[in-house]
C-alpha cells in the first residue's frame, strides 16, 4: 500500500513536470539567496572583527555559502532531470541515477534545516564574543601610535556614531580606562599628575567620554567632559540628563543588528528547506509516475505515482533489514576469507 | 528617390521585427530606470532640503519622472505594435495611427534631449542654493528651541559627521557665528559677560566648534574648543595640525554628491536618446517595410523599406508647403466667412 497515491494520464504527468521544473529554477535563485546571504553575513563579521578581537566564528557564513552552492547545483540537476523527464529516451539515461539523488536530497534537506536552527542559535557565542572583544577595543582606543591596534580609535569612533551608542554596557566604561594617549598628557602640569597619582594603576581617568558618544539630538552643544560634575556647566543635571550622550551600550546594540540580521536569515533558511521538500516530493511523483507505465512504450498510458512505495512503518523495517543484510553480508565475506586464508596455506 | 532604402523579404522583416520587439522591451526598462532615478534624485533633495533653506528647484526630478513615464508608455506600445507587424490582420487596425506616433516619438526625443540638458545646467543653481541654506543653517544652528527650526542642530550635525566636513566653506565659519543658545550661558558670569560685550552685536562668539566637526581619524582625542589657542593644549600647533577636524566645508561636500549625481544621471538621459533614436529609425523601416509589399495578400513578397519617402530636401519643402497652405488656408477660410456675413 503505497503512501499518498495519486493517478496520472499524460496530461497530468506533463502538468506536474513542468511545474516542478519551474519549482526547481526557483529553488535555484533561492539557492543563489542563501549563498549571497553567507557572503554578506561573512562581509559584516569581516568589517568589524577588529571589535571582536579577530576571534569571532565565520562557521555560520562558511556553511550558508556551501549549502547555498549545494542548492544551486542540486536544484539545476533536478531541473533538467524534470525537462528531460516527458522525452522518454532522454529520460531513460537519467533513470539509474534518479534513487540515490532523491536520498542525496533527502538528505541536503536536513542539513538546510540543521543550518536554519544554527542561525538562530549561534547569537549566544556571538554575545561572549562582542563582550570580550568591545572591552578590549576600549582599552587600546588610546594606541594610536601602536602598529596593528592604530586604527581601533577610528573604528570604534565610527562604530559609536554608527550604531548610536557608547561604551559596552553604558558610557560609564569609558571613565574606568585610560583613553587618553601619554603623548597628549601634559606630564608637568600638576593637575594631570594628581590624576595618575589618585589611582593604584596610574591611569589618567576622568568622568568623559570621546566625541563620539555625543547624542546630535541634544538641544544643546555636546558636554563631553566633567561629566559628573553638575557646577561645572551651567544649567546642567547629569543625573536627569538624557540627550547628551548614547545611552545605549554598543554591546547591546551590535548583539541586537547581528541578532536581527541572522533571524532573517534563519527564517529566510527555513522557507528555503520548505521548498526544497517541496520540489524533493515533486520529482519523487514525476519519477514513480514514469516508472510504472501500464504500457512502457505507450506514453499516453495511464500511470500511479506515490511518495513511498510500502507505508512508511514497512519502509522503516525494510532499511533495518537491509542494513543488517549489509552488516552481516561484510562478516560472511571476512569469514570466507579467513577460512580460505588457512586453506590455501 | 526615396532616403536610404533597403530591400526586404519575408525573413529580413521578420527578424526585423523579433529584433525591435525586444529593443522595445529594453527600452521600457530604461524608461522604469529613469523614473526611479527621478524618485530617487526627488528624495535626496528633499531630505536635504533644510540645508537649502527648503528653496530648491524640484524641476529636474519632476522632469525625469514625467520622462521616465512617458518612455514606458510610447515603449510598450511600440513592443506591442511590433508584436502585431507579423500578422497582417492585427497590424491593420494599427496602420492608421503609425505616422503620428513616429513623429510623437521624434518630439519625445527632443523632450529627452531638453532633460539631459538640464541635467548639467541645473547644477549651477543647486551650487547657489546650498552656498545660501547652509550660511543660514549655521546661524540657526542655535534655535532647539524655536518651532520650526528646532531640529536644524540635528541635521547639520548628521550631514557634518556624514559628509565628512565642517563649516560652509571651513571651519572658521563655527568662529563667526553664535551656535551656543542663550539658555546654556551662564550670564552672571564675567567670561561670558566679557566675550558677549566683545563684539558689536552682542554675541557670544569663540573659537571652538561643535562635535560633528570632529574626525574620527585623529590620532589624538578632538579638540573642539580653543581652537586657535597653542597653549591651551599639549603638544598642539593649529596652523599644523590636519587630522583633528574636518578641513572640507559642507557647500564643496554636498555640491559633489549631487554634481555627480546630476551628471551620471544626464550621461544616461544621453545614452537614451541614443537607444531611443536607434528604435525610431527601425520602427520606420518596419512600417515603411510592411506598407509597400507589392502583393499584399502573399506575406512572402518582396518589399522596400526608408527613412524618408523624398529625398531630404524635397521631404522639407514638402513640410513647409504644407505649413504655408495650413495658414492660408485659414485666411481663405476668414475671408470667405467674412464675405458671406456681409
Amino acid at each position: 500500500m503505497a503512501l499518498m497515491l495519486v493517478k496520472f494520464d499524460l496530461k497530468k504527468r506533463v502538468k506536474l513536470a513542468q511545474t516542478v521544473w519551474f519549482m526547481y529554477w526557483f529553488a535555484v535563485m533561492a539557492g543563489v539567496l542563501v549563498f549571497s546571504m553567507g557572503l554578506f553575513f561573512k562581509i559584516e563579521l569581516r568589517k568589524r572583527s577588529e571589535l571582536m578581537d579577530n576571534n569571532e566564528s565565520h562557521f555560520l557564513p562558511n556553511l550558508l555559502i556551501f549549502m547555498g552552492l549545494v542548492a544551486c547545483g542540486i536544484n539545476a540537476f533536478g531541473g533538467k532531470i524534470c525537462y528531460d523527464s516527458l522525452d522518454p529516451a532522454k529520460f531513460a539515461k537519467w533513470k539509474p541515477m534518479l534513487k540515490n539523488f532523491l536520498v542525496f536530497c533527502v538528505g541536503f534537506n536536513a542539513l538546510l534545516f540543521v543550518t536554519a536552527l544554527l542561525c538562530l542559535v549561534m547569537r549566544i557565542p556571538l554575545q561572549f564574543t562582542l563582550a570580550e572583544g568591545l572591552r578590549n577595543g576600549m582599552k587600546f582606543y588610546k594606541d594610536t601610535d601602536t602598529p596593528g591596534r592604530c586604527y581601533m580609535k577610528r573604528t570604534l569612533d565610527q562604530m559609536q556614531m554608527e550604531f548610536r551608542c557608547c561604551g559596552n554596557d553604558n558610557y560609564r566604561d569609558w571613565f574606568e580606562i585610560q583613553w587618553v594617549s601619554n603623548r597628549y598628557l601634559d606630564f608637568s602640569s600638576k593637575e594631570v599628575k594628581d590624576r595618575i597619582g589618585s589611582n593604584v594603576d596610574g591611569q589618567y581617568l576622568m568622568d568623559g567620554v570621546p566625541f563620539s558618544c555625543c547624542n546630535p539630538s541634544s538641544p544643546r552643544p555636546c558636554i563631553q567632559f566633567q561629566m559628573t560634575n553638575n557646577t561645572a556647566h551651567y544649567s546642567y543635571d547629569h543625573y536627569t540628563e538624557e540627550l547628551n550622550v548614547w545611552n545605549r551600550g554598543c554591546r547591546e546594540a551590535l548583539l541586537s543588528y547581528y541578532g536581527g540580521m541572522m533571524n532573517t536569515i534563519g527564517a529566510l533558511v527555513l522557507l528555503v528547506t520548505l521548498l526544497e521538500i517541496g520540489v524533493t516530493i515533486g520529482l519523487q511523483y514525476v519519477d514513480s509516475s514514469l516508472s510504472t507505465l501500464a504500457n512502457p512504450d505507450d506514453p499516453e498510458s495511464e500511470s500511479e505515482g506515490w511518495i513511498l512505495e510500502k507505508t512508511v512503518k514497512e519502509t522503516f523495517t525494510d532499511i533495518m533489514a537491509k542494513m543488517k543484510a549489509m552488516g552481516k553480508g561484510s562478516k560472511v565475506e571476512e569469514g570466507a576469507m579467513a577460512g580460505k586464508a588457512p586453506e590455501m596455506e | 528617390m526615396p532616403f536610404m532604402p533597403v530591400k526586404f523579404n519575408l525573413q529580413k522583416r521578420v527578424k526585423l521585427a523579433q529584433g525591435l520587439w525586444m529593443i522595445y522591451w529594453l527600452s521600457v526598462i530604461v524608461g522604469i530606470l529613469i523614473f526611479s532615478l527621478g524618485i530617487f534624485f526627488k528624495i535626496e533633495l528633499r531630505k536635504r532640503s533644510e540645508m537649502m533653506d527648503n528653496n530648491e528647484s524640484h524641476l529636474v526630478p519632476n522632469l525625469l519622472i514625467l520622462v521616465g513615464l512617458l518612455a514606458c508608455g510610447v515603449n510598450a506600445f511600440g513592443g506591442k505594435v511590433c508584436h502585431d507587424s507579423l500578422d497582417p490582420i492585427k497590424f491593420a487596425k494599427w496602420k492608421p495611427m503609425l505616422k503620428t506616433y513616429l513623429l510623437l516619438c521624434c518630439g519625445f526625443n527632443g523632450l529627452l534631449l531638453l532633460t539631459g540638458l538640464l541635467c548639467f545646467l541645473m547644477q549651477f543653481a543647486v551650487y547657489l542654493t546650498l552656498a545660501e541654506g547652509l550660511k543660514n543653517s549655521i546661524k540657526f544652528y542655535k534655535d532647539t528651541d524655536t518651532p520650526g527650526r528646532c531640529f536644524m542642530k540635528r541635521t547639520l550635525d548628521m550631514t557634518q559627521i556624514e559628509f565628512r566636513c565642517c563649516g560652509n566653506n571651513n571651519y572658521r565659519d563655527w568662529f563667526e557665528v553664535q551656535w551656543i543658545s542663550n539658555r546654556y550661558l551662564d550670564m552672571s558670569n564675567d567670561a561670558v559677560k566679557d566675550r558677549v560685550l566683545s563684539n558689536v552685536e552682542g554675541k557670544y562668539l569663540m573659537d571652538s566648534v561643535p562635535f560633528s566637526c570632529c574626525n574620527p581619524g585623529s590620532p589624538r582625542p578632538c579638540i573642539q574648543h580653543h581652537l586657535t589657542n597653542n597653549t591651551a593644549h599639549y603638544d598642539y600647533d593649529h596652523r599644523i595640525e590636519e587630522l583633528n577636524i574636518w578641513t572640507r566645508g559642507c557647500r564643496e561636500a554636498l555640491f559633489s554628491y549631487f554634481s555627480s549625481m546630476m551628471s551620471s544621471i544626464g550621461v544616461l538621459i544621453f545614452a537614451t536618446i541614443i537607444l531611443e533614436c536607434s528604435v525610431q529609425l527601425s520602427a520606420q523601416y518596419l512600417t515603411t517595410a510592411l506598407e509597400t509589399m507589392e502583393d499584399p495578400e502573399n506575406p512572402e513578397c518582396e518589399s522596400e523599406g526608408w527613412l524618408l519617402e523624398k529625398g531630404v530636401k524635397e521631404t522639407l519643402t514638402d513640410c513647409l508647403t504644407k505649413l504655408k497652405t495650413l495658414g492660408k488656408g485659414n485666411q481663405v477660410e476668414e475671408g470667405g466667412d467674412a464675405q458671406e456675413a456681409t
